[in-house]
């Protein structure tokens, strides 16, 4: 890794404690810095404990998972197809995995908004990693020309595949109980609110686990970057490799997904962001994955209080609401590049 | 390097190379010549497992190059593809040392011999100065250059090199076709499609004229490009004439009055 890579790897992830520190003592009670870090220590008062680490302190270590996976995901997605905008937000393992979610709260709900036990803990997960590799499944298939897949294909087809995942939720989300349909709509926006522990251990696990797997295959991905053919006659088993980080790239992206909702625009900006500043000719994993971690907890910060800031009412929103507002023009930008280059 | 009956199609394609056989001089310079589509490029695939064959086989040292192992493969023969992708922003140097893929470890850094191969290499193509620059930002023939230099560090007895000089003017073709020369005087055996005769025939030890999927003609330049295969391979009525002992092609006009 170059110093520079090294560097803004060590400032982002700085920066995404600094904000998880803030987001852990702003709030309806506002806790002192110091408090939350004496809490965290293992001391400070019962009640400041209770706020800190058992209200505030699950939500942002899902945030800080869900942005760590997303973005890596976004990473490799975009290295193997060669594309900026083939990020599982645009081509259809998110909304795959959305559309895997939303079946298991809808179908098992109780019709009380609630769905508990088993089918939530396990189901929710299990369902969006089989959507989001299904998703993954269909898109990759149909980009296969003679064999080699399609950069500009990935995109068109992953776009047409996120339109029918988003058609099924809709039905879903109609035929549902009124109750499941709203709990539903709520987690659609990529909602952190009222995380618990059991949100953010199945993604946690995701992150431990593939995480260095990615990074085992860093070298891989440099070869990759200079085509099929020459990775090849550099020694890389390319269609291995490829299939590999395809379903790395894919859980860890529905593993977000069921944490935290299909978050916007993380895994497309993240990575991009990343390879600009480290000026690579790819995404560095893991300063994309610093990066990641410190946008959803700097965005989810925003979501909580801006309204309050603003004086507009105490209304929070979702963190995707505001990932999609400072995202959205980004995604503008890039097609106008990417239109520019051709 | 041996070619045993080689038969290489695409799916279910009719076989754009059929049964051909050829003996590669070893620490020599071989170019592949031959009209467009008579499979000359298919063939370098062929010979470095880019292309999986019908029938035959690929030899290298008496080995079976579709059962050696990836990185070993990797080791014992370098391969240049037609017309490579430059990452955006990647530099010279950089570029290179991806040529050394096949000897590093898993996380090793890069080793001292390393280092050696990329500046011997950058050196080779005399491109040693402009090792920071961002490749996408040289001339055609640097670009091409800092290609070869890759292949280069990547330190292997042989070389596949597809159409190393397309789309560069003359004088750049002359630098690239240099450098191609250097290696195998170095003792490598490197082997390259060509599309520009004359050039072909100035560098090449052995030239290998293709046709229809078949060797038309092999042997020293002088003695296989003659007028009658020209008109017979190429379709082309042409002068040879000879220049330093190398043949060069003076193409008949059919000037319009």
């Amino acid at each position: 890794m170059k110093s520079r890579t090294i560097a803004l790897s060590i400032l982002f992830a700085v920066l995404a404690v600094v904000v998880a520190l803030l987001s852990l003592s702003i709030g309806t009670t506002k806790l002192p810095v110091s408090e939350v870090v004496e809490v965290l220590l293992g001391g400070g008062r019962r009640g400041t404990r209770l706020v800190v680490l058992d209200l505030r302190l699950p939500r942002v270590a899902t945030g800080l998972l869900v942005g760590i996976a997303f973005a890596v995901s976004g990473a490799l997605l975009q290295t193997l197809a060669r594309n900026a905008l083939a990020s599982p937000d645009i081509v259809g393992v998110n909304s795959g995995a959305s559309a895997g979610a939303v079946a298991v709260i809808v179908l098992a709900g109780t019709g009380g908004g609630n769905i508990s036990g088993v089918a939530a803990k396990v189901g929710i997960p299990l369902a969006a990693v089989l959507g989001g590799l299904l998703a993954t499944l269909i898109v990759g298939a149909l980009s296969i020309q003679r064999g080699m897949v399609d950069a500009g294909r990935v995109v068109l087809i992953g776009v047409g595949i996120a339109a029918a995942a988003n058609s099924l939720v809709a039905w879903l989300l109609v035929i549902g109980d009124v109750n499941d349909a709203g709990r539903a709509a709520a987690w659609l926006a990529g909602s952190l609110n009222a995380r618990a522990w059991s949100d953010a251990v199945p993604v946690g696990v995701a992150v431990l686990l593939l995480l260095p797997v990615a990074i085992m295959f860093n070298r891989d991905l440099s070869a990759l970057v200079l085509g099929d053919d020459v990775a090849s006659s550099l020694g890389v088993r390319v269609a291995r490799i490829r299939l590999a980080l395809l379903v790395v790239a894919t859980v860890l992206a529905a593993m977000a997904t069921a944490g935290a909702g299909p978050i916007a625009f993380i895994a497309l900006v993240a990575p991009q962001i990343a390879q600009r500043l480290t000026r690579m000719e790819r995404p560095p994993l893991v300063t994309t994955a610093m990066l990641g971690a410190l946008f959803v907890v700097l965005a989810d910060l925003i979501a909580r209080n801006g309204l309050g800031w603003l004086q507009v009412g105490p209304y929070e929103l979702p963190v995707g609401v505001v990932t999609a507002a400072a995202g959205a023009p980004y995604l503008l930008h890039l097609i106008g590049r990417q239109q520019k280059g051709r | 390097m041996h070619v045993e009956n080689l038969t290489l199609a695409y799916g279910a394609d009719a076989p754009v190379v059929s049964g051909l056989t050829l003996e590669v001089p070893a620490g020599q310079l071989t170019a592949v010549v031959g009209p467009n589509g008579s499979g000359k490029s298919t063939l370098l695939r062929g010979m470095s497992r880019l292309v999986t064959p019908q029938s035959g086989q690929v030899l290298l040292d008496g080995k079976d190059i579709h059962k050696l192992p990836a990185r070993e493969l990797a080791r014992q023969l370098g391969v240049l593809p037609q017309g490579p992708v430059t990452p955006e922003g990647i530099t010279a140097a950089e570029l290179v040392s991806r040529g050394r893929h096949p000897h590093r470890g898993l996380f090793a850094r890069l080793t001292a011999e390393d280092d050696a191969a990329i500046s011997e290499a950058l050196a080779a193509v005399e491109l040693t100065e402009l090792r920071e620059r961002p490749v996408d930002q040289l001339s055609g023939g640097q670009r091409q250059r800092v290609w070869i230099a890759m292949v280069l560090a990547q330190g292997t007895p042989h070389l596949l090199l597809d159409e190393p000089t397309t789309y560069l003017d003359l004088a750049h073709a002359v630098d690239v076709m240099n450098v191609v020369h250097a290696a195998a005087v170095s003792g490598r055996t490197v082997v390259a499609v060509l599309h520009d005769l004359t050039l072909a025939a100035q560098y090449a030890d052995h030239l290998v004229v293709m046709g229809d999927g078949q060797i038309a003609a092999e042997g020293r330049p002088v003695d296989v490009l003659t007028e009658e295969l020209l008109d017979e391979v190429f379709g082309l009525r042409a002068t040879v004439v000879e220049v330093g002992g190398a043949p060069v092609v003076v193409p008949e006009r059919r000037l319009a009055v």
